[in-house]
């Protein structure tokens, strides 16, 4: 499943929604992306995110169809957030459920590695300064490539 | 065709879309984008360095030899921050 959304979620609620019902379930890994308060040596007081809307979730359900062709998935979860956002405050939710872990932590990475290198959003700190948009770093595009090799 | 622009590519363009006829002996995203940039000093400043703009067509990745069409929706953007 995968939500957009400028609301924030509860993370207890979202995952037990996810192995509710099904018992075949052994693992379910989940990665949560936050705020930081600092950025380049900078401080952060808001990061304003910015999206494609129609390109985001396009984008989002063939990052979790890859997943699921890639491992044997009974359930994966893709939260993330739009608007202005405050140091603390999360952005992302990824999760994979499994019979077994090694395939829920696989797939749990590989969700967020894709996401941050596929899906139209992008990042505006407030910093003393102004405001700054974020530059796109090579190690997210190396992570990705990590896969293509593996996969 | 509807054009749409993203982050800072949309504040340097000055606008977040704006429709648009196919001009005349336009037809890849890069002759789109020469064309943009005579029109105004705005789309020059975005287009400046064309390795830095990202490119989708119907909310899909492309690159710019792209061919394009006037029913398209054509999106110009950094590369993507999210996660």
């Amino acid at each position: 499943m995968i939500r957009v959304q400028a609301v924030d979620f509860d993370l207890g609620d979202e995952l037990k929604k996810m192995t509710d019902g099904n018992t075949g379930i052994g693992g379910l890994c989940s990665f949560v992306g936050l705020v930081r308060d600092m950025a380049n040596d900078e401080r952060i007081s808001a990061m304003t995110l910015e999206h494609y809307p129609g390109m985001t979730e396009k984008a989002l359900a063939e990052i979790e169809k890859q997943a699921h062709s890639r491992w044997n998935l009974d359930e994966t979860l893709i939260i993330h957030r739009y608007g202005r956002l405050e140091p603390g405050e999360q952005i992302v939710l990824v999760a994979a459920a499994s019979a077994h872990r090694g395939a829920a932590f696989e797939a749990c990475h590989f969700l967020i590695d894709w996401l941050k290198t596929k899906a139209p959003f992008w990042k505006l700190e407030d910093t003393p300064g102004g405001g700054k948009w974020v530059d796109a770093r090579t190690s997210d595009d190396e992570a990705v490539s990590r896969w293509n090799k593996l996969n | 065709m509807k054009i749409l622009y993203f982050a800072w590519v949309r504040e340097a363009v000055g606008k977040p879309e704006e429709d648009l006829n196919l001009p005349e002996g336009v037809a890849s995203v890069s002759d789109l984008v020469a064309w943009l940039k005579q029109q105004d000093t705005g789309y020059e400043t975005a287009f400046a360095n064309n390795a830095a703009v990202r490119v989708a067509v119907n909310q899909e990745y492309v690159d710019l030899d792209h061919g394009i069409s006037n029913g398209d929706e054509i999106a110009f953007f950094p590369p993507v921050t999210g996660g």
